[in-house]
């Protein structure tokens, strides 16, 4: 497919590949912020390939994952509700709650519906006037602009049988936790591709300045990967710390100024928890004031939620790039996509399922 | 989540003041919002999330950056052997990095 093959050619990865081996000269660890990169660096091999001593640490950048347990178990009761059609994207069906997961309500007789955009959810709010559609807004910057637009929409078109329930999670704030971490061993960071075609690249540069770390704004096929990485090392060699755009076919300087504008009107900044890691300030959006009337946490009184979490699950570990997941005891026995214990294990981004769906034999048993 | 696809715009419309289309990826078919790329024609190539189109692909950009992953690392083979007539796409003398 056009744009997409060119950048998986095997012969210029191993130029690139080369290259970074003639450059390095001592151990580096960079980090991936992106699950959707982590999963390209697992299922090509990416990290095997590298020179000795290149690490990648695999980030938090997984919404599905970072989605906290409280809106997973909010979601569960909304969507348990009579008279409620519940949509979400695929990537949230099997994400444990504490009792549970969206198949398992859908099962028990709940009408939860899969969809690929969130405008398909206004549509089946039109469909259904005596019903009360519920879409689950969840994602990065990236999916921001889409879910803010569902919410213009419905509004202009009159449609009140349709509310958002909102996670939506902010990559800068995440690299400043990441860096003010004790245990940060992060040397340089590949920037989330898709993130800064909406918003752009000035938010890193005070992190850059701050941290003094090199950000190289990075795509997504396996040689995007692989110039990211290069450049990132090529940087942190020569003792430069700059913001980079490695991306430029599908990222401008100044990212994408209508759908930040959209985004700004329908949502404002919030602290966000952060399953598995905690409350990050600032790092989220929520539901402006001026768009209230469509929040589901407010129309619908789901009261009485405890969480649990499984005592077994290290996802938070693994979100924070502390650990890689098959050193988790659980994963690929009592936690596996069939049965998962954390939502890395069952999201196509999650770090979790990545190696389970491509490393699990490697394994020593 | 953040993946985003490139597909080619094969269509345009509007719904309800809405800008639409038509995007093909690789032999399958989407209805795509266009309300942020307000620039894209039908041919364009642009990035689409959760159907919504993000940005226009950057053609020019796209191909500028195999040039330079072709030139990696060519100047220095060079250097060590002259030529080098097994290198992919042939890249011009000069082109670094």
């Amino acid at each position: 497919m056009k744009y997409l093959d060119e950048f998986g050619d095997p012969d210029l990865a191993r130029r690139l590949l080369d290259d970074i081996a003639a450059t390095v000269t001592r151990p580096w660890a960079l980090m991936e912020v992106c699950g959707g990169q982590t999963h390209t660096i697992v299922r090509n091999g990416i990290d095997q390939l590298l020179p000795e001593g290149v690490e990648m640490i695999h980030g938090p950048g997984c919404p599905v994952c970072v989605t906290p347990l409280e809106t997973i178990d909010r979601a569960l009761a909304i969507a348990a509700t009579p008279g409620v059609i519940f949509c979400s994207f695929g990537d949230m069906i099997r994400v444990p709650g504490s009792h549970g997961d969206l198949f398992r309500v859908k099962s028990t007789g709940g009408d939860v519906r899969i969809v690929y955009s969130p405008l398909d959810a206004v549509r089946i709010a039109q469909d259904n006037p005596d019903k009360q559609v519920v879409f689950f807004g969840i994602g990065f910057e990236t999916t921001a602009p889409a879910n803010a637009m569902t919410v213009q929409v419905a509004r202009r078109q009159g449609i009140t049988n349709f509310s958002l329930l909102v996670s939506h999670v902010l990559v800068p704030p995440a690299i400043t936790a990441i860096m003010e971490s004790p245990s940060c061993r992060v040397q340089g960071f590949l920037a989330a591709g898709h993130v800064c075609t909406v918003m752009g690249m000035a938010q890193y540069e005070p992190l850059v300045a701050k941290y003094n770390v090199p950000i190289v704004v990075t795509g997504f096929e396996p040689l995007d990967v692989l110039e990211g990485i290069r450049r990132t090392v090529r940087q942190l060699e020569e003792g430069r710390a700059e913001l980079e755009n490695a991306y430029p076919r599908a990222v401008a300087p100044a990212g994408n100024p209508v759908a930040q504008a959209v985004v700004e009107d329908v949502f404002s900044v919030c602290d966000r928890a952060w399953r598995g890691i905690g409350v990050i300030p600032r790092s989220g959006w929520r539901l402006a004031e001026a768009y209230a009337d469509f929040d589901a946490e407010t129309r619908f009184d789901v009261s009485g939620i405890i969480t649990t979490e499984s005592e077994l699950c290290r996802a938070g570990e693994v979100l924070q790039g502390l650990i890689k997941p098959v050193q988790c005891e659980a994963f690929g026995t009592t936690c596996t996509p069939r049965s998962p214990l954390g939502a890395p294990m069952v999201s196509s981004e999650g770090a979790c399922a990545a190696y389970y769906q491509f490393r699990r034999l490697e394994q020593p048993a | 989540m953040c993946l985003g696809i490139p597909g080619r715009v094969e269509a345009v419309w509007e719904v309800h003041g809405m800008p639409m289309g038509t995007v093909d990826f690789g032999g399958i078919r989407k209805e795509v919002c266009l309300a942020y790329v307000p620039e894209v024609e039908v041919g364009d190539y642009t990035i689409v999330h959760v159907g919504f189109a993000l940005t226009k692909l950057d053609e020019a950009s796209a191909l500028e950056t195999l040039e330079l992953m072709r030139s990696v690392g060519m100047l220095e083979a060079e250097l060590v052997q002259g030529t080098n007539p097994d290198a992919p796409g042939e890249p011009g003398p000069g082109r670094h990095p």
